[in-house]
């Protein structure tokens, strides 16, 4: 990866504050020039990783494209809370159409921009894991084939939780969901089904392709940076801890997040034209319990009787993607 | 009103006959409308193909059943549909075959119908003499101008010119010459006879 | 300039001069032609600044267009049928925010069973989406009507469908006058947009309306297609004025004045009507018939004007509210609530089975003669259907319906009427 990563184990944790850093290496949110692309005063439950992911990524890309940014947005939780008619958070210009459309609309105004000769402005698309990996599926991958410029973000909180909590293809296996309930012999979300976004969006060969968390905000503008970089289709995976949907504390998301970087489940890389040229290593590696325990959805896989046997298998889900993706640091 | 089906197979360019006649009425200031009996596009398949000519504007959207005129450009649909059907008495039969109607056992099924209005044309050999390929419809099409003196073989060869370039329209400007100056000399024979 | 063209290309033409910015194209019969011309001139470079893109879906084509006309750009696409369907909830998304997208429906009937043939089951699917419909009577009337589109499009800022039919009118080749880019560029001025997508003046469009709002915003739909009852004769004036030639408005009639018997269609079976009406014309009936061009907005007075003075009307339409009856009908009966006029349904052409004249005579002479039943399915082969009846009655496990009908129709590549 061609940036290095900054370690400050003085703090202890994982989080540094921008004080500590040049004022080149300073995040964009930390500037009182920001853009403040999603206002306050949106109606986003405390803790939503969504809320938090999509204001550090809009922002960066406002400021890689100098303000001149027109973003589409999916139905769903993001379109809900941040535009009950007349109080739009947005200050950027902004277009919601469909759940299933977005990476078509952002298509058509990538399209309109390009007949107009106003080279300056950027596109970018955003959706949920529903609107990405399911309902608008089809588009995302016509938007991909042709690669059309413009830059998607997936924020990924794996499941449906606008409409309550139901599962989704970005559903994890055992977790309880509204339409996956924690009962029977096979309690919560099945083994064996799903799908890797981000994987599928590099099969298309698109120049650009990475993962990113909300713990990690930095690594998070970095990769819009180097998105809005490139001309053509990109794809930016966020993983979003949902405390409504996941039941967890609403001070855990950030650490929620950090917890499936560190386990191995989340694999955080880029990639550019189909192949990984980069991955966040993981710092501290943590067990799948760990990160599992503080989620209501998994809370059926513990207790009295706890399913050793499921845990196990998701233990080697993430050790999969340690090998795979060959995240632990040898030195590390 | 006069009205022409063409039958053939996909891949013969039997809606593309329909379109030149209709192009070569146009050109001659006439109003017309050739359209095809629509359906999936499939080589060797029946094709049918209508035109009809007038002098003023033609409303008429119904396929022709009643045609004043039937271009046959494979005679191995005779064995397969029907293609006489609702032909006027006294209408014309262009027949693309290198064989005649006699040999084809038609004379009977024929007898009655007056013998200036029926020809074959060897369309597929000259097809394949001029252009290379065993695409009948345009020497059908001088063939018919030659018949039935409804358009002239200029107007086939201005219809020719505005559908194709290059060798294939050299190629089918001889071809219909050729055709129509063959059935030109035919009918002369008949009318004689 | 006059040329003998298919109708496809002559539309293809037609809205190339109309200087389109963003065309998405997705295949579908009996539409391909259309967006094939126009991919031809993009490619060629002769329809310079313009975006053809290849989509994915129908879904994504109207999805393009609604991105596309809402950052300003003069967007426009084609489709027919299932794809009209697929895209439905697009559809209905555009006319909600209001984007003047222009759209060409090559009228096609719906299945099950697949069907690639004529007939309105798809554009009146979405009677109520909020689109204009506008349908085509000629090739000529098709390509009028688009230039036309655009410019009730832009002003009233609402989507317009422009119908035509299927293979009837798509792949007629006939004659049509092309008007000049001069022309073209006097009636329609540029996209002025009501509202666009533009970093200078961040707006948001799409946001969620609640129920304090939401119905306004729907009634302010229905407004603009009452505006357009009003715009719709008036740019047809303006249009003959350029290019001399009547094409467009609400309604048309035809030896209406003295009828007593008035049949009301849509679309290119209007001619083969008026032929039969000739013919029954010269034997003293007194017959007439009314062609709905713009079926929404529904022009309700103008229907009822057309209609009044007559003893009957009889609806023809290639279209079946299965359950009900007409879906034309319905409308027309509304125009005449409580003027006590004997009134027939007859739906007809469905997937393509072609309305003869011959067909039209019997039936019209029935209707002259009030022998008709309020609803007819022309030339309906009741043995097949009585038979499939039966065949149900007697056998639980019947089987598949089109399999048991076209084994009892037996070869039909006999037949190519």
């Amino acid at each position: 990866m061609s940036y290095q990563p900054v370690k400050f184990y003085q703090t202890g944790t994982f989080t540094v504050g921008n004080r500590l850093l040049a004022p080149v290496e300073r995040s964009v949110q930390q500037s009182e020039r920001r853009s403040n692309s999603i206002n306050s005063g949106h109606r986003a439950c405390q803790g939503c990783g969504e809320a938090l992911g999509a204001r550090y990524a809009i922002d960066a890309a406002m400021a890689a494209s100098n303000g001149q940014l027109i973003a589409a947005n999916a139905t769903g939780c993001l379109e809900v809370f941040s535009t009950p008619y007349p109080e739009s958070s947005w200050q950027v210009p902004w277009i919601h159409s469909l759940f299933g459309n977005t990476p078509a609309v952002a298509t058509g105004i990538a399209a309109a921009m390009k007949v107009k000769g106003r080279k300056e402005v950027r596109v970018v698309a955003q959706g949920g894991d529903g609107g990405t990996a399911d309902i608008g599926f089809g588009c995302l991958s016509g938007m991909f084939e042709r690669n059309d410029d413009v830059l998607y973000i997936c924020y990924d909180n794996q499941g449906y939780m606008n409409t309550g909590v139901q599962r989704s293809s970005a559903t994890p296996p055992a977790a309880r969901t509204a339409t996956t309930m924690p009962v029977g012999p096979e309690p919560g979300n099945v083994f064996g089904q799903g799908k890797n976004l981000p994987e599928i969006a590099m099969a298309h060969g698109i120049p650009y392709v990475a993962t990113a968390t909300v713990a990690d905000l930095r690594d998070l503008e970095y990769k819009v940076k180097r998105a809005m970089n490139v001309h053509g289709a990109r794809y930016l995976h966020i993983f979003v801890p949902c405390p409504l949907g996941w039941g967890s504390q609403s001070n855990d998301t950030i650490r929620l997040a950090r917890l499936a970087k560190e386990t191995g489940l989340f694999p955080v890389f880029e990639a550019r034209h189909g192949e990984v040229t980069g991955v966040l290593k993981i710092r501290r590696k943590q067990a799948v319990e760990e990160y599992l325990k503080p989620q209501r959805r998994f809370a059926h896989l513990f207790g009295n009787d706890p399913h050793t046997e499921v845990i196990a298998r998701i233990q080697a889900i993430a050790d999969r993607n340690i090998r795979k993706y060959n995240l632990l640091d040898e030195e590390g | 009103m006069f009205q022409v089906r063409i039958h053939g197979r996909g891949g013969q360019g039997v809606v593309t006959a329909a379109e030149m006649l209709s192009v070569a009425a146009f050109a001659e200031g006439r109003y017309a409308q050739a359209f095809p009996s629509f359906g999936s596009e499939r080589m060797g398949a029946p094709v049918v193909a209508f035109c009809r000519i007038d002098d003023k504007e033609i409303r008429l959207r119904e396929p022709v059943m009643e045609p004043d005129a039937i271009i046959i450009q494979d005679p191995t649909l005779l064995h397969q549909i029907d293609v006489f059907a609702g032909l006027e008495q006294d209408g014309y039969i262009l027949l693309n075959t290198n064989r005649s109607f006699d040999a084809l056992g038609l004379s009977d099924y024929l007898s009655d119908r007056p013998p200036e209005r029926l020809c074959t044309l060897p369309a597929t050999e000259i097809g394949l003499k001029h252009i290379g390929r065993p695409i009948p419809n345009v020497s059908l099409l001088a063939g018919f101008a030659a018949l039935s003196g409804l358009i002239r073989l200029e107007s086939v060869i201005e219809a020719v010119t505005k559908k194709l370039s290059g060798k294939m329209m050299e190629g089918n400007i001889a071809a219909a010459t050729e055709a129509y100056n063959l059935i030109k000399a035919r009918m002369e024979e008949v009318k004689h006879a | 300039m006059l040329k003998q063209i298919e109708g496809s290309l002559a539309v293809a033409e037609a809205v190339a001069l109309c200087r389109p910015e963003v065309i998405c194209a997705y295949p579908i019969s009996p539409q391909t032609h259309i967006v094939e011309g126009l991919g031809k001139m993009v490619k060629a470079g002769k329809l310079a600044p313009c975006e053809f893109i290849n989509v994915e879906s129908e879904f994504a084509a109207m999805s393009v267009a609604i991105g596309a006309s809402a950052a300003g750009a003069r967007a426009y696409t084609a489709t027919a049928s299932q794809g009209l369907l697929f895209m439905a909830e697009a559809v209905y998304n555009a006319a909600g925010l209001g984007l003047p997208i222009v759209m060409t429906i090559a009228n096609r009937a719906i299945g099950a069973p697949i069907n690639i043939w004529n007939d309105h089951s798809d554009a009146l699917s979405q009677r109520d989406s909020g689109w204009i419909q506008l349908f085509a009577e000629t090739n000529q009337e098709a390509l009028d009507l688009h230039i036309q589109a655009f410019r009730l499009a832009e002003e009233l800022s609402m989507p317009v469908m422009v119908c035509m039919d299927g293979f009837i009118l798509t792949h007629a080749y006939e004659r049509v006058d092309m008007p000049t880019q001069q022309q073209v560029d006097a009636y329609l001025p540029p996209f002025d947009p009501r509202q666009v997508l533009d970093p200078k003046e961040p707006v948001s469009i799409g946001a969620m309306v609640g129920p304090e709002a939401f119905m306004e915003v729907r009634y302010l739909e229905h407004a603009r297609q009452l505006q357009a009852l009003e715009r719709i004769p008036q740019l047809a004036v303006q249009f003959k004025e350029i290019f001399g030639r009547a094409s467009g408005g609400l309604t048309q009639t035809y030896c209406a004045d003295d009828a007593e018997t008035m049949i009301v269609a849509m679309g290119s079976v209007l001619g083969t009507i008026k032929d039969t009406i000739d013919e029954m014309r010269a034997e003293g009936h007194k017959i007439g018939v009314l062609g709905i061009t713009s079926y929404r907005p529904f022009p309700l007075a103008q229907v009822r004007e057309a209609l009044i003075h007559a003893k009957r009307f009889v609806v023809l339409e290639k279209s079946l509210a299965v359950g009900m009856g007409g879906i034309l009908a319905t409308d027309v009966r509304m125009a005449l609530s409580g003027a006590g006029l004997h009134g027939y349904t007859v739906v007809a052409g469905l997937g393509g089975r072609a309305i003869t004249k011959k067909s039209l005579h019997q039936l019209f002479r029935h209707a002259v003669k009030d022998e008709l039943e309020p609803i007819t399915f022309l030339d309906l082969d009741w043995n097949v259907v009585n038979k499939q009846l039966e065949r149900e009655r007697q056998n639980r496990h019947s089987g598949p319906i089109a399999e048991n009908i076209l084994h009892d129709l037996g070869v039909v590549s006999a037949k190519f009427g």
